[in-house]
Order: structure tokens, then sequence, then C-alpha cells
């Protein structure tokens, strides 16, 4: 028997640029980068030097504290540089394609593999980043025993990709092959969780293998921390893993084809986009073949992901590893005259302050501008009307701030991460960086709990 | 517009760190922040904000206190002249109550952002939106004829010792504007209290036609004159003595459909408070062993400062309950108190101020139980899991 949820609160950001259903299959990118700082928490040691003849699968880095997680390079070539930052912290290794090498890790039917031959499987390949958990909402740590693993099926931030379209373009026994590989990392469930508003399509509805419960409502209804914590709640020394569905789809062809090839239909989105629409290509590519002739000019903003979540990388930077999107949006470094005086209806806010309000369907040309300066906490159930979840937003962030890790632990930290909050991010009047004290925050947990 | 930002471009390596002016950087910042919005862009978490701020949130506010600060006015003169026994027409009543109010605003606001501008610098903060509406509400709960000087100390005393010192907006425990009231309530009564403060020029006592009183339905009501009593209509419109900005219930639910339809004053409060009246005030109508008890229990809602209590004081974020259960808890609280310490007790009249003041030392415990029950829920689900493990 599915299960259906339906969610009240949440908002939806309503934004131009909106990805339309065509598919570009230009697959001739050069330059592809795989960035320590998609994975919060990493410490990378780096496998290659500059120079080096890579193949699809060859490790790059690995974890320094779990050196079985490797992170290989998604085609083959030849390392070029690695970009590092301050204190020589890695930012990224880039290898320029030639060739179409890769690394054989043999076909196999998971279904006959042992548990610890999967997971070498995925971690040697590569593959093993891509299988998160909560809490902290990091890589999982191979030696655990997760009680569940959750698929995200359908994504509700704004201008986000149609996972429906995406699999559609994809051999559909990928999909069954990874689901027959979760469920061997688990003795739990494998929930696939779907949109209960529109259908979903056959081809998910009909995967063998896994709990389908349906959840319906505004943003953050596609998170996967709102999911587990209505399904199957995290309580303190639980583990959740989670996999996206390209993610999953890239594990598929890992068994059915012996090939580490993380491929991404990656939805280009936003206002400063021309033509927004589908290209079909691998994790870490050269944003600027991607964009290149499809922006409108002007002080821009490139975005790894969607504009609440997603990471800021510069126009020659690089697809994050988990994300299906990129979004573009103006910069707002102006100074306005007044600007919060104005009648506003331009002004797009999730409280009804502007005249905007009265347009509940217009789509907005948001752009980057604060809005404002930062202030103490002074309005209040605000962020609850973003959070359908059982958790007291403000009082965890002060107990955050306050780095009182009982208090955290008693309201629930272990049940969230950053995204989940990034709406309250969004309306906070006073402007505070709840993101970033969110994965303070979680940080601070694993550190206390290892 | 852009000749003045070129200007404010101009002045502003002045006033930051090294500059000539480096001691006014926070009034600066003030000041530019106020005209232009600035061009800060986000740089990490959410890309894109809300374009709302606190300097939006307060102006909804304000503009949400207009009705009662207009009608505020004209009832000022309108009761003035009343008592001098002219009959005035429209705006001449509302000039002249304009006149007298605007002297207790300035002083207000320049006392008030005088010292926040002076605290923020002192930390080295960006100043803080908060006073904006603070500002506006002191002079709307005083007596029109309060001295200026009175004003001037109240408004330092609740916002040094009510705010600042326990770390400015945002950290206070008392709602400022009812402690600057309450300041002047306890050390000045005879300018607090009493029938003649309320209309201008009373306690000077010229020209004053016999037959004039200028009390207020509540010392009428605390006296047992219910029968002098204006009608419940009068009351509703609100052409009575009493606060400047508090009498008309009508202005007043304008402001609370401001504040609910943006969503920027709590409902649940609003609402949680009139339960709260509602069930004392029957409750007292139930008991009724002296006239006051008798008095219909909705005549509560139009007397005094209840609904303007209701809607602008108790709503107060920063010093009410914080959590969405409490609320509800922490508004019929305020309304019970309000209705008992009203009737019950003689010697203050007005208890909504009292009732609301007390009321904010309790919102922390009220949000720590309704915290805690959350707290209980999780530790609960997680010996479940446990059990169900073992088994």
């Amino acid at each position: 028997m599915s299960r259906s949820i339906n969610l009240k609160k949440g908002f939806n950001i309503r934004l131009e640029g909106c990805a339309t259903e065509i598919l570009s299959e230009t697959t001739d990118h050069i330059l592809y980068g795989v960035k320590p700082i998609d994975f919060p928490g990493l410490i990378p040691k780096l496998e290659v030097r500059q120079g080096d003849e890579v193949l699809a699968g060859t490790p790059l880095f690995h974890d320094k504290i779990h050196p079985e997680i490797k992170f290989t390079s998604p085609v083959s070539g030849k390392v070029v540089r690695i970009e590092r930052g301050e204190r020589r912290k890695i930012l990224e290794v880039v290898v320029e394609r030639s060739g179409n090498g890769f690394v054989d890790f043999g076909k196999a039917d998971p279904a006959k593999l042992s548990s610890e031959r999967i997971k070498e499987v995925l971690l040697n390949s590569g593959a093993w980043p891509a299988v998160r958990q909560r809490p902290y909402h990091v890589i999982a740590d191979p030696r655990d025993n997760p009680k569940s693993v959750f698929i995200p099926g359908f994504d509700t931030a704004p201008l986000a990709p149609d996972f429906n379209f995406i699999i559609g373009n994809y051999p559909s026994s990928f999909l069954s092959t990874g689901i027959s590989v979760l469920s061997k990392l688990t003795n739990g469930k494998v929930n696939l969780i779907l949109n209960g508003k529109g259908s979903s399509g056959r081809l998910l509805e009909n995967l063998p293998g896994v709990e389908i419960s349906y959840f319906s409502g505004p943003h953050p209804a596609g998170n996967v921390g709102v999911h587990i914590h209505h399904i199957d709640p995290l309580n303190k020394g639980e583990i959740v893993w989670f996999v996206n569905l390209q993610d999953l789809i890239m594990i598929g062809r890992l068994f059915e084809e012996g090939v580490y090839r993380p491929e991404r239909i990656v939805a280009l989105t936003g206002s400063e986009v021309i033509h927004p629409q589908y290209y079909r290509t691998l994790s870490g590519t050269a944003v600027s073949s991607l964009v290149a002739g499809n922006l409108k000019p002007g002080n821009l903003r490139i975005i790894s992901g969607n504009v609440l979540t997603g990471t800021k990388i510069d126009s020659n930077g690089y697809l994050g590893f988990y994300d299906s999107q990129l979004s573009v949006i103006p910069e707002g470094n102006y100074y306005e005259f007044f600007g919060w005086a104005s009648p506003g209806i331009d002004k797009f806010s999730f409280s009804h302050t502007f005249l905007s309000s009265l347009f509940p369907e217009r789509n907005f040309r948001l752009d980057t501008n604060l809005h404002g300066g930062e202030r103490a906490f002074v309005v209040t159930g605000q962020y609850e009307k973003v959070m359908p979840m059982d958790i007291f937003p403000m009082q965890l962030l002060k107990a955050i701030m306050a780095e009182d890790i009982d208090m955290m632990e008693n309201l629930g930290i272990y049940e969230v991460a950053e995204e989940d909050f990034a709406l309250c991010e969004f309306i906070c009047p006073s402007k505070i960086e709840i993101q970033s004290v969110v994965r303070k925050g979680l940080d601070l947990m694993r550190k206390e709990m290892s | 517009m852009n000749s003045l930002r070129k200007k404010l471009d101009k002045l502003k390596p002045l006033f930051s760190k090294g500059g000539k002016f480096a001691k006014l950087q926070s009034v600066f910042e003030g000041f530019e922040s106020f005209i232009f919005v600035p061009d800060k862009v986000t740089f990490k978490g959410s890309h894109v904000r809300d374009a709302t701020d606190l300097k939006r949130t307060m102006t909804i506010v304000i503009i949400a206190l207009l009705p009662a600060l207009l009608f505020g006015s004209y009832n000022t003169g309108l009761q003035h002249f009343k008592s001098v026994g002219v009959n005035p027409d429209l705006f001449q009543a509302f000039w002249f109550g304009f006149l007298k109010i605007l002297p207790l605003i300035i002083v207000s606001y320049v006392v008030g952002l005088g010292i926040e501008f002076i605290v923020a610098q002192i930390r080295g903060h960006e100043i803080n939106e908060g006073y904006l509406v603070t500002g506006l509400l002191i002079p709307l709960i005083m007596p029109v004829d309060i001295p200026l000087w009175m004003l001037a100390l109240a408004v330092a005393f609740s916002v040094i010792l009510g705010k600042e010192v326990f770390g400015g907006t945002g950290m206070n425990i008392f709602n400022p504007a009812l402690l600057a009231r309450a300041f002047l309530f306890f050390s000045y009564p005879a300018w607090m209290t009493g029938d003649k403060v309320w209309t201008e020029g009373l306690t000077a006592g010229k020209n004053i036609i016999d037959g004039f009183s200028g009390a207020t339905p509540l010392s009428l009501c605390a006296a047992g004159e219910i029968t002098k009593l204006p009608s419940f209509m009068q009351m509703f419109i609100g052409t009575i003595p009493g606060s400047v900005g508090e009498t008309s219930a009508l202005a007043i639910l304008i402001g609370a459909a401001i504040l609910i339809i943006t969503g920027i004053g709590s409902w649940k409060i609003m609402a949680g408070v009139f339960a709260g009246g509602l069930a004392m005030g029957l409750l007292l109508n139930a008991i009724s062993v002296n006239t006051f008890m008798e008095l219909p229990f909705y005549y509560h809602f139009v007397m005094g400062g209840f609904a303007f209590g209701a809607v602008f004081m108790a709503t107060d974020p920063v010093t009410g309950s914080q959590t969405e259960k409490g609320k509800w808890i922490y508004g019929f609280l305020i309304g019970i108190l309000s209705i008992l310490i009203r009737v019950v007790n003689p010697a203050y009249p007005e208890g909504v101020m009292l009732a609301i003041l007390l009321m904010n030392i309790f919102a922390p415990l009220i949000d720590y139980f309704v915290v805690q029950s959350n707290i209980k829920k999780r530790l609960k689900r997680a010996k479940v899991a446990i059990n169900n493990v073992v088994k």
C-alpha cells in the first residue's frame, strides 16, 4: 500500500526561465573538473599529479579519513590543472578529455553479488560518493548498515528539472539495476518518493523492489529530509542513506556496462538564459561550453544547482557532482533609492508586504541583492510557515548558535540539513545566513559524535 | 537621485575605517541604508532573498498605526474643543490635535533614535530598525498633556534600561513602549492617571465649561458611575477621552487588518487576547457582585487600551511568545489578566499595560513548555524505535 502525504507548509519561489523539454545531445565538451568542495567535510588526498594520463574511473583523490572512498575522473584524458585556494586547499582537479578509454569494473548482476562486493565496485569506481547519508547530509560511511534507503523521485526547488523527462532519455534497465544494487546495501526498505500531484510516468510507478510514497505540496516537498522525516524519521544513532535519481542511473550503468560514466541531463535555467533547455553531459563538465551563446548580456551569477542551495561558480567553473541544474540570474549589486518603501509591483516576497502579492501566478526575475542588512532575530513565526517538519526552526538555530549540543540533539538536528532551511533563509527579514549556521551545527555534531 | 548617490559615494570613505569621521560610521550607514537599499549581494546560502527586510516590516507596522494616529489627532482636538464648549469642524479638530501630538512624536524619535545611534556606534553595529515602531507607539499610549521632558525621560529609560542593556533590538525582555508608559505611571502618577490629563488644556484649567469632566470610560467604571458611560458605538468609534491612539477601536481594527493581511502581526496573539478577554468578561458577568462586573463583556473590547494593546503591543515578536502554540496561550492569558486587573483592582484602572508586561516575563516559560513537548515527542519516538529493534 503506497502512502500519500500532502504537505501544506512551504513556498514556491516563482522564477522566470523554466527549461523547455528539449534535449541537446552535445557531448563534445573538453574540460571536466572534480571539486572536493562538493562534498561537505571531505579532506581530499590527491592521487594524481598535473600531467598524469587518466581513464574514466581512474582515482583523482580520496578521502583522508576513509581512504577507500575514491573520487574518480569522469572522462579519459590528461590532468591539466590542480586548482588550489587559500592554504593550498584543493579547489578542483581539471581533466582535459581525449579518447574514450575507461577502467573496466566488470559487468555483473548485482542480485548475485554479495553486499561486500557491491560496495567494493562502488568504492573503486568512484560511484560511492553518490550514496549519501542523513544525519549530516554527507557521503555515506561504507561500514554502516542504514535502516533504509531513500530515492527522491522529484524536485520542487525553483526551476527544478523534470525528472520524468530526464529518465525518459535513459535506457530503463539502468534504473531497475540501480535499485537492486541499493537493496543489497540495506536490510530495510528502499523508498522511492514520487510527486503526488501530476503523473510520475509508468517507468517509476512500476519499478520493482521499491516502496513508493507520494508527496505533494509546495517546496520543500521534494527534499529528501522531508521524506525521511515523514516516512522513517531519524532517531539518535540511526542512519538513512539516499541517492539521487540520476546517480541511481549511473550506478545501474556501472553494473550493466562495467563503466563509471556519471552522465547528467542538466537543465539550464534562469531568467538570464536565452533558451532554457536540457543538455546531456557528464558530471563536472565545464559550464562555459554549456552556456556559450545562450546567455543574456550583463553582470550574471552562474549557479551550479538551484538558486536556494546551489553553489556560485565562475563562468569558467564546473558543474557540481550532485547537480542536475544550472541557474543563471542577474547579480544584484546596485543601490536602490528608498527600495524598502516602494509599493513593490516587481518585488517578490513570501510576506504580503508588497503589491506583487496581488499577482500570485506571475513569475519573477530575481537577482542576488540581499534587500537589506543583517540583523538580530526579530520577527517570529515566519520560518515555521516554510518548514513542513515537526521541528522548531528558530529554537534549533539558536541552539546551534549557542553550540548547545544537548539542545541541538533534542530539537532534531539529526533530521535536518542546510537544504531544509533554505527557504527559512530566503524569507528571513533579518537576513541571517541560516544555511551556514545549520552546516556549522551539523559539522559540530559530527565531530562530537565521532 | 543619481547625484545624491554620487555624493554619498564621495562621502563614504570619510566615514569608513581610517576615515576622518570613522566614529560616525554607524550613523552614516544608518542614513545611507535608509535612503538607498544597500548593494550587498548574497555570497553563500540562498542566492536570492525575499524583498522584505526589517525596514519594510517596521514600515508596515507604522502604516498600520496611521489610522490610530490620524484618528487620535482628530480626537485630541475634538476633546479639547468640547472642554471649552466649541463645536469644531473636522479639519479644525484634526489640525489642533496634530499640532499637539507632533512634539510628542518628535521628542520620542529624537531621544530614542539618538540613543540607538550612539549605542550602535559604540558596539560597531548597523543601526537597528526596531525603534522606528517603538518611537511612534510611545506617543500613542501617552496622555496628550504629558510634559515633554517627562516623555524624554521615559524614552531614555526604556531604551537604555529596557533594551540596550539586554543587547539591543531583538534581545529585550519587556516591550519598550509599555516600559516607557509604566515608568511614567509609577514615577509621575499625577500625570498619568485621573480625569484631567487626557484632554489637552484640562490640567491648566483654562476656559473649561461646567460639566466637562474628561473622565475616561474606565475611570467612570472604577468610580461606579456606569450610567455615565458613553454609548458602545461612541467608544467603538473612539470620540472619548483617553491616551492619544487608544480610543478608536475602529482605527485599531483597520491597523489589525493591515498587520494580518501582510503577515507581519501574529493573528494568533490578537485572537488569543480577545478570546481571553471574552472568557474573563463572561466569567465576571456570571459572578457580577458589583456594577463594573455587570458591564456587558463586549464593552471591555472598546474601552481603554485593550484593543490597542492586543493589536500593537502583545504582538511584539521580540517580547512575546515565539512558538506558535505559545502565542495562543500568551495572548489568552493577557486577555484574562487585562480584564481581571481592570475590574478587580481599582488602583489600576488600566490593566492591559500591566498584563502585557507581566506576560512578557512569562513568555519564555510558555515557550519552554511548548518546546519541551516537542522534545518529549522526539525522545518517545526514539524509545519506541529502540524497543522495536530489541523485539
